[in-house]
């Protein structure tokens, strides 16, 4: 029989090896899945994780478009890394994401049909004070009235749902739209838009945004002494508090910057590659960057390959569909896979896995 | 590290970008993008009925290659470049939010056709667009929905407030005011094509108001799912399909969309050469609008009715909107005698007299 026994400190090499065997399990798993389903597991695996970014065909146009796909994933999930070290669970990221674009859209088309080159720069920061204005609510919520940050930032993110379904069809809808609910197409406004910056790399500001995001963070992390303070708050609350960290600021501080990444990640989805705010808007990436972050280890170099890696079963999963007439469904539960085996192989980071002796043998 | 990845794909994004799309090959490949999954059993699934009979019909010489719960968005038009890019050669895109994705990718690939349905931008010589007269099923079930109502309050489940669904809206109301002037509609708005607890939500808010004939415009069986709760009380209508499992319950007719006729003949045409780009609107008469079986819930004689209707249809005596008939507000539309412009009906975004209610604005 197997039995855990509880290691005296965490495995440092678990801890960096779990993601990896969590990657290779969820193949061995996902390949099995594919296999009962009558597809070539070898085939389906290397259409996803091998043809997007090596394929004769594809791999021009799917390598950029990997930084597309990863790039508000990383985003997001670096802000919300920082809360998840000290303990402060984040998990409204979508509201703020959806709330960041709406703010960043209604600043910019307010003054439309003007045209000017501050435009852009502006929506940017109503993006990410959109999102910031929203995380403030459950943090405040927190620190004044002690509520639980965990239910009140994921319920808001019903509330900005529905402040999206609102706009798409009343305030923000494109009068020259046929009825249909939807904004003007913000990619197609020249001062508005948030373009390729250089044709052909699927480079935008966001994606510009989400490496400099990584160095921040991992400067913050390493360097900092708010990093420390985190730091400190997750792994000894009590001493931090000793320390002199004040519990309330670092939830403020958090909560605050999560917020603005993921307000940021939504004004440039909204600019760039959506177009537009409809009711469908969101598309998980704010519930997908907290597997981003746990995958990434909560540390920010971790992230940005976390964060390629998902986008990767993304763009892979859809080469699947295309190509081998995999079910969208199997390419879900593939992904699920992943998140289970990495939860499950952290395990293996606090306890040894011991083969156990009989009872009194 | 980071930026030598960065740059690396960078160089490989330029040098390759859109190289090598187009490849030789001797089978037509045929590829569809679906908005909900396949089994939806309504508007996706016989659009892919449709995919299914241009395999049968040309065999080895068509290849067939479809994707499902695409969103319509960011993703869209990265899912229609990897088709594009995968050699496809006729790529028909099945939901009006495709829209703008279909027009913009079918500008960087002029060699392959795109074929979006329910659509009004053809910004490219190599974009066409499809539809069917949805319009003339809806007068046909507004007969019925009107002679088979005791309560007199007929529902409609609507979608999205676009010309299209509104069209319905007004054509089902005509036909149930003119055999029962006591007939009130209540409309709601689901906002959404595909999600069958929104719908089945909608089916109940219209039972509890007293409604007892239930016309959906949206893509699952779910309003006809709630109506058989009911014991027969509430009846319904199969919409974009069949929807045949309810022919013993609540379902006394349906609208199938027929779109192999029309996927058969592009597909034909693109193989023998005689492609051109079009902007088709077929209805009863050209096959892809079918009523489907009327059942014997309904008296023979009114089945008859609505069978010499549909029939006065399909041979062009008779046209569902044909005046005199007056806009929401009194003023007057259609003049006596006078049938309704493709261009009016194309843009409509008035209800006709009688109808209570406004469209979501």
């Amino acid at each position: 029989m197997l039995r855990l026994e509880k290691r005296p400190s965490p495995s440092v090499f678990w801890e960096r090896a779990s993601p990896f065997l969590a990657v290779a399990l969820t193949m061995v798993a996902g390949g099995i899945m594919f296999w009962i389903l009558g597809k070539n597991p070898f085939e389906a695996i290397r259409t996803i994780f091998w043809d997007p970014l090596f394929n004769d065909q594809f791999a021009a146009y799917s390598r950029p478009q990997l930084l597309v796909k990863a790039a508000p994933l990383i985003l997001i999930a670096i802000g919300l890394s920082l809360g998840f070290r000290a303990g402060i669970w984040n998990i409204g990221a979508e509201g703020q994401y959806i709330m960041g674009a709406i703010f960043g859209a209604a600043a910019g088309l307010a003054v439309y049909p003007v045209e000017s080159r501050l435009i852009f720069p502006v929506m940017i920061l109503a993006g990410a004070f959109g999102g910031f204005l929203w995380a403030m609510i459950p943090a405040l919520l927190k620190t004044v009235f002690r509520t639980n940050e965990i239910l009140v930032s994921l319920l808001l993110v019903y509330v900005a749902q529905n402040i999206l379904a609102m706009m798409a069809l009343g305030a923000l809808r494109n009068p020259e739209g046929g009825g249909f609910p939807g904004s003007r197409n913000l990619s197609q406004i020249p001062s508005m838009a948030n373009p390729e910056l250089i044709a052909g790399t699927g480079m935008h500001w966001g994606v510009v945004a989400a490496f400099m995001a990584v160095i921040a963070g991992y400067i913050l992390l390493q360097r900092h002494i708010l990093g420390f303070q985190i730091k400190l708050a997750g792994q000894a609350p009590r001493a931090a508090r000793f320390a002199g960290v004040s519990p309330a600021r670092l939830v403020v501080l958090c909560l605050g910057i999560s917020g603005v990444l993921a307000g940021l990640a939504g004004v440039f989805e909204v600019t760039g590659p959506a177009g537009q705010i409809s009711i469908d808007f969101n598309v998980g990436y704010g519930f997908t960057a907290i597997i981003v972050a746990f995958l990434g280890r909560l540390n920010p170099v971790g992230i940005l390959f976390a964060g390629l890696l998902m986008a990767l079963t993304y763009i892979g999963g859809e080469l699947a569909q295309l190509m081998l007439g995999l079910p969208s469904a199997a390419i879900q539960a593939f992904q699920g896979m992943l998140l289970f085996f990495l939860l499950a192989t952290d395990l293996l980071t606090n306890f040894r896995v011991r083969l156990a002796k009989r009872e009194g043998a | 590290m980071k930026r030598r990845t960065l740059l690396a794909t960078a160089a490989l994004g330029l040098g390759l970008a859109f190289g090598g799309a187009a490849m030789a090959q001797d089978k037509t490949k045929a590829c569809f993008v679906y908005v909900g999954p396949i089994g939806d059993g309504g508007w996706t699934y016989q659009h892919h009925q449709g995919a299914l009979a241009v395999q049968e019909a040309f065999g080895d010489k068509v290849e067939i290659a479809f994707q499902e719960n695409v969103p319509e968005g960011a993703d869209a038009e990265r899912v229609l470049t990897q088709m594009a890019l995968s050699g496809c050669n006729i790529i028909f895109t099945t939901s009006f939010g495709y829209m703008d994705a279909t027009n913009a990718v079918a500008a960087k690939f002029p060699d392959i056709k795109f074929e979006h349905a329910t659509g009004y931008k053809r910004e490219h010589p190599n974009v066409s667009t499809y539809n069917a007269r949805f319009y003339e099923g809806r007068a046909v079930q507004g007969h019925i929905a009107g002679k088979m109502t005791k309560s007199n309050k007929i529902g409609y489940i609507a979608s999205f407030p676009i010309p299209e669904v509104i069209m319905g809206i007004n054509s089902y109301y005509l036909h149930a005011k003119k055999v029962n002037p006591a007939v009130e509609l209540s409309i709601v708005w689901a906002f959404t094509w595909f999600d069958p607890a929104k719908e089945a939500d909608a089916a109940k808010a219209l039972i509890d108001q007293g409604v007892d004939v239930i016309a959906s415009h949206t893509d699952s069986t779910a309003p006809l799912a709630e109506a058989a709760k009911t014991n027969g009380a509430v009846i319904g209508f199969g919409q974009a399909s069949d929807m045949a499992e309810y022919k013993d319950g609540p379902r006394v007719s349906s609208i199938i969309d027929n779109w192999a006729p029309y996927y058969i003949k592009r597909v034909g045409a693109l193989m023998d050469g005689t492609y051109a780009q079009a902007d088709a609107w077929e209805g009863i008469a050209g096959g892809e609008v079918e009523i489907g079986e009327i059942t014997a819930l309904v008296p023979a004689e009114v089945k008859a009715e609505a069978e010499a209707m549909r029939d006065a249809i399909a041979a062009g005596t008779y046209h569902p909107f044909t005046g005199p008939i007056n806009k929401q507000d009194g003023s007057p539309w259609l003049a006596e005698g006078v049938t309704a412009p493709d261009g009016d009906l194309l843009g409509m975004n008035f209800y006709v007299e009688g109808i209570v209610g406004e469209i979501p604005q």
